[in-house]
């Protein structure tokens, strides 16, 4: 089952895809997000998104800076202030 | 009756009127497109964010709110954020602003209120300062970036949000134009700080966890929310800037098209004139002899 996942910045939408797993860096330390991930909302610190499109493929990293997570029936949304990579 | 030369000359100055409304009309309709791509590609963000301020605004509420969303409990104070564009040529857009900031300034200080501006854009401090002299406050100068993006709307946030924590104000009002079409931008005044309450009531969803807190989250969206908030009326100003620019500059191009008639028509009449006397003057010469 593939996760929804949104990376979205204040100029544009950056990824909109269904993933296997994503890593986040939360405030209060890492967390992974499989399909089916309880309600959650975190603030995330400056440090990289690792997108896993499969399961055991390598991860896809991405720099993000200022924002915060979310998660709900719709998937995974980032919002973050800046993003590289 | 102007003469033949004079008339020369000003149709010649007209056609590089026209020419120049005509590039500036060319340049504006290709960065209308950017400008319109580009407000669109803002607009996830900007939904999203206040779809999570609502349902964390509505659970956060009473004492335990930030001061960005309760306020200070005053009303006394207020800073109207204007935001105009740098350069002219746009038509009526820089003036339907002022006007729009006028009336809000004239309808505060009517409520016996206290009134200051925040200038985004250098075309509205002229116009600003003959009618207020002494209320124009600080200002953001956007002349400098070619582009105004995230950045500059993040300084100018950061700089709104100092003053507030410093007590400078109250409420600041943003007045900026929202894009409707390349034909209608009409300018549009929002409360900016105290975030105002979302008005739609979230139902109470599923249980979310909330890491670190649902205050401190809160804490951090605000100041978020104010940036965004300033980002989309940049957004919107640039579009609408485009959008108001190609408009007049069309316009401009067709006036000076019937003008260039007019004057062809009144210089062909005259030089038809010219030759008809010349003529008529060897003619009555040639019978006199």
């Amino acid at each position: 089952m593939p996760l929804h996942f949104e990376l979205v910045t204040p100029a544009k939408l950056v990824r909109s895809e269904d993933v296997h797993m994503v890593v986040v860096p939360g405030t209060e330390g890492e967390f992974g997000v499989l399909e089916g991930h309880a309600p959650f909302m975190s603030t995330i610190r400056d440090g990289a998104l690792q997108v896993f499109r499969t399961a055991g493929a390598a991860p896809e990293v991405i720099q993000v800076r200022g924002g915060f997570a979310e998660v709900g029936d719709k998937g995974l949304t980032v919002l973050a202030e800046h993003v590289e990579g | 009756m102007p003469s033949l030369k004079e008339l020369k000359g000003r149709i010649n100055s007209v056609k590089s009127t026209q020419k120049i409304t005509k590039a500036k009309q060319m340049v504006a309709a290709a960065k209308l497109r950017r400008a319109q791509a580009a407000a669109e590609a803002g607009r996830p963000y900007a939904t999203r964010l206040s779809a999570v301020m609502a349902s964390l605004a509505s659970k956060v509420s009473g004492s335990a709110a930030p001061k960005l969303l309760a306020g200070t409990g005053s009303d006394q104070r207020n800073l109207l954020v204007v935001v105009n564009t740098d350069k002219g040529l746009c038509g009526g857009l820089n003036s339907n602003l002022v006007k729009a900031a006028k009336a809000k300034a004239r309808e505060l200080q009517a409520a016996g209120k206290s009134v200051e501006f925040y200038l985004v854009g250098k075309k509205g401090r002229a116009p600003l300062k003959r009618e207020f002299p002494a209320l124009i406050g600080g200002g953001f100068d956007t002349t400098v970036a070619k582009t105004p993006g995230f950045a500059e709307a993040e300084a100018i946030a950061n700089e709104l949000i100092a003053m507030f924590d410093a007590g400078h104000f109250d409420v600041a009002h943003l007045i900026y134009p929202t894009f409707k079409s390349a034909l209608a931008q009409d300018p549009t005044v929002n409360q900016l700080i105290p975030v105002p309450a979302p008005a739609d009531a979230v139902e109470a969803d599923a249980v979310v966890e909330y890491e670190p807190g649902e205050e401190e989250i809160l804490e951090e969206l605000l100041p978020r929310y104010v940036r965004t908030q300033l980002f989309g009326a940049l957004l919107e100003r640039e579009a609408s800037e485009q959008g108001a620019s190609m408009t007049a500059m069309d316009n401009a191009t067709r006036n000076a098209g019937e003008l260039i008639q007019k004057l062809t028509i009144q210089y062909n009449r005259s030089r038809q004139a010219a030759i008809t006397t010349e003529l008529i003057e060897i003619i009555a010469g040639a019978e006199a002899l």
